[in-house]
């Protein structure tokens, strides 16, 4: 048995680290980005055939992708006292300045509001260092960042100690303040420069203890809130460049499809506020003084399109192209009297389109190009750009703008990327935006997908369990497919596609269910994918837990109490518990109402969530107008584990979103495909969360820290929340639903808008509808 | 090219452009007001909310020559003056409650729950839980239950 002081030297050496200070006329310091972030990871013990993502996942990847560079990410010290620091991602909506602020704040003693997080410009040093996936910030910078906020509180301390005349030991640092014993004291403000360097430094620093922590694990409000609420958070359309006026494409009717000839470019050129049209790879380009009249344009266009990739395609014929490609079970010989479960799940092509659709700002000169733009790959887009411009790649400036929301869309730069080549078209800069129409019919998707689980059981015990997830590719241009390569030697899955590989870095069975597998199959189309908010998982993890319902039903056990019996860890467990207990799990419901419960595991944490949803015909059949209400989770009881919560108020806020996500993907909103287009082609055809859907109980739980060490979020919920509301579907209706969303195959709940032109005019009627 | 005047956020302003462009390109695209935001510009989603007289309207939909030299128009960069204070108590129970993540839908939500409120007491009414279901502003960010609690929370405080 050890003793609490044997163990303290162990404690602290772990939190030592390397800092730097680097030579500066105010004090400046740094960290490399990924050092330390590789400590010891535990190796599940579990019965059974461990997968590969519970050794091994896709975070641990990432992570370590990060520890190849020795690049730094620096902290300035302001002569008045504040912080600035550019965070190499990107902010679109996941609190990753807060949580960044907030970790600055904690090993700097500094106001959280003396604290500023920029979003740094594309820096193609940083390698991997700097794509925004996979839920990864907090994991992957939670360390560097505490040891470059160490490093400067350690500086200004030895700056005070000199002027003061007091040893280092004796001061103590607060709020901004540094104090001796007898009373006096200096501001960082004062020290700053004082504390700067002339030559750069290495120095060693520990890091605060847990015990410490004053700032991380608190709930905070997000540091951007009143910029967002009083209309100053600027997003990229709102950012002033000079001469960068109004761009939009004119798409075509399909899928890919391409100009031939456009039989009236003089025309709308002379058209009012057009400056000028230009036929570009995805399209014809307008630019002009406003977008309303840029949307005119578009609309006036005469074009010859050529036909599309996908043009004969159907949700019918994608449907049948997966079932043909999809791989057999085989289950081993098993004892005589066993039993099984067999199931297939359709999961339809769901869009990614966040409310800012896809948008940049483009100005390029003969020899450079500057772009604005919300991007997770900002690297990835400057060498893509560069490429299709033939500019060297250092002559490409790629600035991070704040992100009007992402769930996979800025993985990519598609806008970034259009709006280059349109401006060097024109020899002029250019605002590019989407309409909102083509965000949905042109923009990524998540991929259509089947899902067959198979489980057999027998006297009590779950012998196998075997998933085939067979997919429409899901596209991995925006850098996570280098980040696969470099570390391939690490990889506990071998001779995989990218595809395959991240599918197996991050599905995971939690349950102790003997002999499990789950194997990914992609087919490859003509389709312009992407992940929306998570891959794989809300899918595979709804499927799952839909055949863990039915498994606990054929053994005669309760779904809570069965779930419980089977899972692996104790911090699923707990998590499960929780919601079980808050959530009031078992209480008699009402016919046509139900409840459902489900676990997700994934990046480090654990998440629950306990829906109750009610089926019943008064519900189902409420009428809104243009809207598809539908079953209605009335309340949502969440609890999640992530490690430690840097920022539980965050958390909270990100649980809230993937819950509204998970009821959306379950319930309403998916795309149909019909003749080679989506048919969907506004909020009021693709069926997000509404208000109306909104469950009006909604609970929470940030559970106390576990880990100590911050794990992923941003994705989590969603698959808990779909797999739970699913259940509770099941369990009202007595019916297992196999089609997702459950509305899809319904009559359409709305009339597709033309496709020629591609793009409807806007209503002239608001005044009209004033309330 | 026809002249528009109309007040802005408590100033006149005059804007040359044709009739038929819609207020919120007039607002955003030449007068640099970038508050409201374009999320369809079908009077779907209501992230272009604004007030015109004190109502909640969708700019989208409003073509420029509908507006008089004497309509007020506000966004949400004018909504704290309309009660004559830094923030309108709806901002500061949106920043109590920490409603915005990626922000963008937040001005429209502000101005429409500003002035479903207002018309609710018109009609001598407070919001309930019913009434939720005729906001159609989307979020996508799914930040809609913590709407809902700075609407309740607020709509007593102006
Ligand atoms: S932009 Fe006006 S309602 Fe969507
Ligand atoms: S906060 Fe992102 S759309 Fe509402």
């Amino acid at each position: 048995m050890s003793t609490a002081s044997e163990q303290r030297p162990t404690d602290v050496s772990r939190r030592r680290f390397l800092g730097y200070v680097l030579a500066a006329s105010t004090l400046t310091v740094a960290a490399q980005l990924g050092e330390g972030a590789a400590a010891p990871r535990a190796e599940a013990a579990v019965p059974g055939v461990p997968e590969p993502a519970d050794l091994y996942d896709l975070n641990d990847m990432l992570t370590d992708a990060t520890l190849a560079t020795a690049n730094l990410i620096t902290i300035t010290l302001n002569p008045d006292g504040t912080a600035s620091f550019a965070l190499p991602r990107a902010e679109v909506g996941q609190g990753i300045t807060t949580s960044t602020a907030m970790l600055i704040a904690e090993e700097l003693d500094l106001p959280l509001d003396k604290v500023q997080v920029s979003l740094a410009d594309a820096r193609p040093e940083l390698l991997f260092n700097q794509l925004t996936g996979g839920s990864n910030t907090t994991i992957s910078t939670y360390t560097p960042v505490r040891v470059a906020a160490a490093t400067a509180k350690q500086q200004l301390l030895e700056a005070a100690a000199a002027e003061l005349g007091v040893p280092l030991s004796a001061l103590s640092a607060l709020q901004g303040v540094i104090t001796a014993p007898d009373g006096r004291s200096l501001s960082y403000a004062e020290l700053a420069v004082k504390a700067a360097s002339l030559t750069n430094l290495q120095v060693s620093v520990t890091l605060k203890p847990a015990s410490a922590f004053r700032v991380i694990g608190t709930p905070q409000n997000r540091v951007d809130a009143l910029d967002a609420v009083t209309g100053r958070k600027q997003f990229a359309m709102d950012v002033q460049v000079a001469g960068a006026m109004p761009a939009m494409i004119c798409r075509p009717p399909t899928i890919n499809g391409t100009v031939v000839s456009v039989q009236n470019q003089a025309a709308v050129q002379a058209m009012p506020g057009i400056t000028d049209v230009a036929v570009v790879s995805t399209g014809v380009a307008v630019r002009g003084r406003t977008f309303g009249q840029c949307i005119d344009a578009v609309r006036a266009l005469q074009v010859t399109w050529g036909p599309g990739s996908e043009d004969a395609a159907t949700d019918a014929t994608v449907l049948a192209e997966l079932r043909a490609a999809e791989n057999p079970i085989v289950t081993p010989p098993l004892p005589l009297l066993t039993k099984a479960i067999d199931a297939r799940f359709t999961f339809h092509f769901a869009s990614n389109s966040a409310l800012e659709s896809n948008c940049a700002v483009a100005d390029v000169r003969a020899d450079s190009a500057e772009i604005w733009a919300s991007v997770k790959a900002p690297i990835t887009a400057q060498e893509e750009i560069a490429g299709r411009l033939g500019l060297p790649v250092g002559a490409v400036t790629v600035h991070v703008t704040q992100g009007g929301g992402s769930f996979g869309r800025k993985l990519f730069h598609d806008a970034a990327l259009e709006a280059a080549e349109v401006s060097k078209a024109m020899g002029k800069p250019v605002r590019l935006m989407w309409h909102r129409t083509d965000d949905f019919r042109h923009g990524r998707v998540h991929p259509m997908s089947i899902s067959r689980v198979r489980a057999t059981y027998s006297l009590g015990q779950v012998l196998t369990l075997d998933q085939r997830h067979t997919s429409v590719a899901t596209e991995f241009g925006h850098g996570l497919g280098e980040i696969i390569t470099s570390s391939v030697a690490k990889l506990p899955v071998g001779g995989l596609t990218f595809s395959e590989t991240i599918f197996s870095l991050t599905q995971q069975t939690p349950y102790n269910f003997g002999v499990t597998t789950q194997l990914l199959t992609e087919v490859d189309n003509g389709f312009h994918t992407g992940s929306m908010r998570n891959i794989y998982s809300p899918n595979v993890r709804c499927a799952q837990e839909l055949i863990v319902d039915q498994l606990a039903a054929a053994m005669g056990q309760d779904p809570y109490h069965f779930r419980r019996n089977f899972l692996k860890d104790q911090r699923a467990v707990a998590v499960l518990d929780k919601v079980a207990q808050v959530g009031d799990w078992g209480r008699t419901m009402a016919p046509g109402t139900a409840q459902g419960i489900a676990i997700h595991p994934e990046y480090h944490g654990f998440v629950a969530v306990l829906v109750e949803i009610d089926c019943t015909p008064a519900t189902v059949n409420r009428k809104i107008p243009d809207a598809v209400t539908g079953p209605r989770v009335t309340k949502a009881v969440c609890a999640v584990d992530v490690g430690l919560a840097v920022n539980p108020k965050g958390l909270e806020a990100q649980m809230m979103g993937g819950i509204m996500d998970g009821i959306a993907v379950t319930l309403t909103s998916s795309l149909h495909l019909d003749g080679g287009h989506f048919q969907e082609g506004s909020w009021d055809n693709y069926f997000y969360t509404r208000q109306w859907n909104t469950p009006p109980e909604l609970d929470i739980i940030v559970m106390p820290p576990t880990t100590g060490t911050p794990g992923g979020a941003g994705e989590l919920a969603v698959a808990g929340s779909m797999a739970a509301v699913a259940c509770a579907y099941g369990r009202a209706t007595g019916i297992m639903p196999t089609t997702f969303p459950i509305n899809h195959d319904a009559p359409p709940a709305f009339t597709p808008l033309p496709t020629v032109p591609p793009i409807p005019q806007s209503p002239t009627d608001g005044l009209s509808r004033a309330y | 090219m026809p002249s528009h005047t109309f007040v802005l956020n408590g100033q006149q302003v005059t804007v040359d452009v044709e009739d038929d462009v819609r207020l919120l390109w007039v607002l955003r695209d030449i007068l640099g007001v970038t508050g409201p935001k374009y999320g369809c510009g079908l009077g779907v989603c209501q992230a272009c909310t604004s007030h015109v007289n004190g109502r909640a309207v969708n700019i989208c939909c409003v073509p420029v020559s509908d507006v008089q030299p004497t309509d007020e128009v506000t966004t949400i960069e004018g909504l704290p003056a309309t009660v004559g204070q830094e923030l309108h108590p709806m901002q500061q129970a949106w920043l109590d409650m920490d409603v915005p993540q990626c922000g963008y839908c937040q001005p429209g939500q502000i101005m429409a729950a500003v002035a479903m409120v207002l018309q609710a007491r018109a009609a001598g009414q407070q919001l309930g839980d019913a009434d939720f279901d005729q906001i159609r502003n989307i979020c996508r960010c799914g930040t809609y239950h913590r709407i809902r609690e700075a609407i309740l929370s607020a709509q007593t405080k102006f």
